[in-house]
């Protein structure tokens, strides 16, 4: 863990950066990067987004040219015109969102455009079952990609990178889609990993994580390389300033505002998909003024809950009461107009039109209420200005409103999804990961956001992996277990997260469980 | 330049000039290659294709074109790809045409009754695709494919003189002509210097073509429609019944491309005989895509093709093969589907590095 940093000087670099610098016309995204990532460590690149982590993945990866300084691998200068350049000289890339296709098989989608190295059978077959063997990663060849889990899909995507011969692993945000004892599994994994001499460059901004797994840190801000530090001699606060020159914030909530005001209550909710029920027999309220969390690792149901809770989904059993009013079965648009706001827990697949302007995806789940139309027709007017407040307010950096919402960084992209569904006078709030893959200034602001529609006799039901999120942020906690509610904690700020973690997984009940 | 090509109406002015660019330098090579004087036959063409006659030809035959680009374009925007447009158009003109020689109604009603019922038929026919993909799931592609075959052979079980059809001149045989209440009568061609007439339902076109922008750009439906067609998953959380819009978005397809006979049946025909145009469908298809789905790209174009089709014909006369204008139109809509591409990406990357650079210097102030 501790001769990272303390690398021999005479030992070549298995990736050095020396004086990189990437402009782009009238910026610069990257100026004077240096980084020298010594062999079978895992050197961790943290910064906030838009801090120019991705421009140097890109960079290194060969997406982008640098216009100044060098590359090196192994000790020798190199340039990496595109990413198949890159993966010739080892280095190799696992994407945030994989890049899977769910209906062939492991070794399929390992071989899929790597097909010269060990054709498609079973020499490819023995490659990923000797790689999978040598560093632990436990991938089953035959299997298919539907039937697995997230961690399993990343370990997937790291055995991809490994079949096409990287000694360089870059990971961006790998722990973001991963529960606790997931991220544990996957930092084993990186362990065997440096073990067997590979280096893995881990791309974050969850300082504990970085703290735990990383064995050199560099820190990044506004374009370049700020420090260097030993995790051993560091703190996640010492990081933190680093990376923002301001304080970590605390997701906490202060003074109770809940009511007795029923807002939106559940009960007896099932949900089937095909034969299995992914939701069984839920019931829980919340109140305005509420914020009421649910746990649970990813995949027990949390998404078909709330799908199921936005009329995307067709309920087997149970009711919905939004306000007082029964909603069961009722058309997503009619729950949208009814005050339900809904924040998904992916926002390119469910909450943004990409290739459309900001102040068209301003509108969009609102497309049939003021300020954004009038009668059948579309309100241009009042949506650009709306817009244009949500830019203001929100702080979503953005040159204009034209602009397309592909072009913002995930976390402004977040602000405004965020922006618009606050703006729309909501009763009732559906927050799936509100702060995922976000920095920790608009994750801030995002906390800061759903107190103020808290105060303000918002109810909202939060579903996230991140736990001091949930911790901190829910004024009632709900543990989702298989598809069921197995723990409800009406005290939750007392918990730890190891404590949570655990009643997660069905070990323990949490302290206050009423099962 | 890049301030022009970061503008939508600036990029895909430059993508199709530089594609025109390319068109007519592989026209030109192919001409060359085999031993034709390419600036003659260009030379030849421009000439024969803006005589007034020939304008007004081009002005008639883009009409129709431009009807069915619309037709197709409707079902684009909703990554719809209705290739049906052909067999609605023709069964909607025959079952119109047989219908307004039928009946003899007053002027006005008449024509309404009969261009109603055509955009019923084609509405119909689409829709029966349009019902299998939101209900089974077929893929409208497979579906229209089919469904121009069963209008093919509708068409040709029903134009038969135990039938809709009565012999009309000599080896033709046609529905029975439409009465002079029911036709529509052609704007006269003096004002482009010409005595043919041009299609007095060149102002349906145009009002299509003027409904299709309005409706898709400034109302509730348009913007679900192109919701829909951007992000299905991301609209139906939204509120978009994305089922419900895909068949009307079909029903609207066909209801259009059971307009594209009209201007020839209730302008010159008259009749849906044995020789009336066929394969105007698949000439759409070109057409949308070479005019980006927007309706002045797709007027445009429309008009376009219709030059090269009409300018094209004076080359057999000096012994060069027609087929010239076939190869340009279709290196045309290559180039253009390919530069456009291009463009696109470079404008698109251009907005990130604007933003990027918005951001970087609130970034350096701030330091």
């Amino acid at each position: 863990m501790s001769d990272g940093a303390a690398s021999p000087p005479d030992v070549p670099a298995a990736v050095e950066l020396h004086g990189i610098t990437k402009r782009f016309p009238g910026v610069v995204a990257n100026h004077d990067i240096d980084i020298r990532v010594a062999p079978g460590t895992v050197h961790a690149i943290v910064g906030e987004n838009g801090a120019g982590k991705s421009t140097l993945m890109k960079i290194l990866y060969g997406m982008h040219q640098p216009d100044e300084g060098t590359i090196s691998v192994g000790g020798t200068t190199v340039r990496l015109g595109s990413p198949s350049e890159a993966i010739r000289h080892g280095i190799g890339m696992v994407h945030q969102h994989f890049m899977l296709a769910d209906n062939l098989t492991v070794l399929e989608n390992v071989v899929l455009g790597a097909e010269r190295r060990h054709g498609i059978g079973a020499r490819a077959r023995a490659r990923i079952l000797e790689l999978s063997e040598a560093y632990g990663l436990g991938v089953d060849p035959d299997e298919r990609m539907a039937e697995l889990g997230v961690g399993q899909r990343q370990r997937v995507e790291i055995l991809k990178v490994l079949y096409r011969g990287a000694h360089t692993v870059i990971l961006d945000e790998p722990t973001a889609v991963l529960v606790p004892q997931e991220v544990a599994e996957l930092f084993g994994n990186l362990r065997e990993l440096t073990r067997e001499g590979l280096t893995v460059l881990f791309i974050s901004h969850k300082l504990d994580e970085v703290l735990s797994i990383a064995d050199t840190i560099t820190v990044i801000r506004r374009g370049t390389t700020v420090a260097t530090v030993d995790p051993t001699e560091t703190s996640a606060r010492e990081l933190a300033t680093l990376m923002v020159g301001e304080q970590l914030p605390v997701p906490e909530l202060r003074e109770s505002t809940v009511t007795d005001r029923p807002l939106l209550e559940l009960q007896g909710l099932t949900v089937h998909s095909g034969e299995r029920a992914v939701v069984e027999d839920v019931s829980l309220r919340v109140h305005a003024g509420e914020i009421v969390g649910i746990a649970g690792v990813e995949g027990n149901g949390q998404a078909e809950l709330v799908e199921a809770v936005m009329g995307m989904r067709q309920p087997s059993a149970g009711t919905v009461r939004v306000a007082g009013q029964d909603v069961t079965g009722d058309t997503t648009r009619s729950l949208r107009e009814k005050g339900v706001a809904y924040i998904p827990e992916d926002r390119h697949r469910h909450g943004l039109l990409l290739d459309s302007p900001l102040w068209e995806n301003r509108m969009l789940g609102h497309q049939t209420q003021p300020p954004n139309a009038r009668g059948v027709w579309i309100d241009r007017a009042g949506a650009r200005a709306d817009t244009r407040r949500i830019v203001d307010r929100y702080d979503v950096r953005t040159p204009g409103i034209d602009v397309l919402a592909d072009a913002l960084s995930g976390g402004n992209q977040q602000k405004l999804i965020v922006g618009r569904e606050m703006s729309s006078a909501p009763t009732v709030l559906l927050a799936a990961h509100p702060t995922r893959g976000v920095d920790v200034g608009a994750q801030a602001a995002i906390w800061e956001h759903l107190r103020a529609a808290r105060h303000e006799g918002l109810g909202v039901l939060l579903i996230s992996a991140d736990l001091d999120e949930l911790i901190g942020m829910s004024d009632t906690l709900h543990v989702i277990l298989r598809g069921r509610l197995v723990t409800e904690i009406d005290n939750p700020h007392a918990l730890t997260p190891e404590e949570l973690g655990s009643a997660m997984t069905g070990a323990t009940a949490a302290t206050g469980g009423a099962s | 330049m890049k301030r022009v090509l970061a503008h939508p109406i600036g990029m895909v002015v430059v993508a199709v000039a530089v594609a025109l660019v390319i068109a007519v330098g592989i026209t030109s090579a192919v001409l060359v290659a085999t031993g034709v004087p390419p600036l003659l036959t260009f030379e030849r063409m421009l000439e024969h294709g803006t005589t007034p006659d020939s304008m007004v030809r081009i002005l008639n035959n883009g009409t129709t074109y431009y009807l069915s680009a619309v037709a197709v374009a409707i079902g684009f925007k909703m990554r719809l790809f209705n290739i049906g447009v052909d067999g609605q158009y023709r069964l909607a003109a025959l079952l119109a045409a047989a219908l307004g020689g039928a009946v003899t109604l007053p002027p006005v009603l008449h024509q309404l009754v009969i261009i109603l019922a055509a955009m019923f038929v084609g509405g119909m026919w689409a829709g029966i695709a349009g019902y299998l993909k939101v209900t089974r799931g077929v893929h409208e592609v497979i579906s229209t494919i089919m469904l121009n075959f069963i209008a093919t052979g509708i068409t040709a079980y029903l134009l038969h003189v135990d039938r809709l059809a009565v012999p009309i001149g000599v080896n033709n045989i046609g529905t029975p002509p439409i009465d002079e209440s029911g036709r529509v009568p052609g704007i006269p061609g003096d004002f482009l210097g010409s005595d043919r007439v041009v299609f007095g339902l060149v102002l349906l076109a145009a009002l299509v073509g003027v409904g299709y922008w309005v409706v898709l750009n400034r109302t509730r439906f348009g913007y679900d429609l192109r919701a829909a067609g951007q992000s299905s998953t991301a609209a139906a959380a939204s509120g978009v019944n994305v089922k419900r819009i895909t068949l009307i978005t079909m029903l609207l397809s066909g209801a259009v491309a059971g307009l594209v006979g009209m201007p020839q049946l209730l302008g010159e025909s008259y009749t849906y005989a044995l020789d009336f145009p066929a394969g105007l469908g698949f000439i759409g298809i070109a057409i949308a895509l070479l005019g980006r789905n927007h309706p002045l790209g797709i007027a445009l174009a429309a008009l376009f093709w219709a030059f090269l089709d009409r300018s094209a014909q004076i080359l057999a006369i000096h012994g060069t093969p027609t087929e010239i204008s076939v190869i340009m139109q279709a290196t045309m809509v290559l180039t253009v589907v390919i530069v456009y591409e291009a463009v696109h990406r470079w404008a698109r990357r251009y907005q990130q590095q604007q933003v990027g650079q918005a951001l970087g210097r609130t970034g350096v102030e701030s330091e």
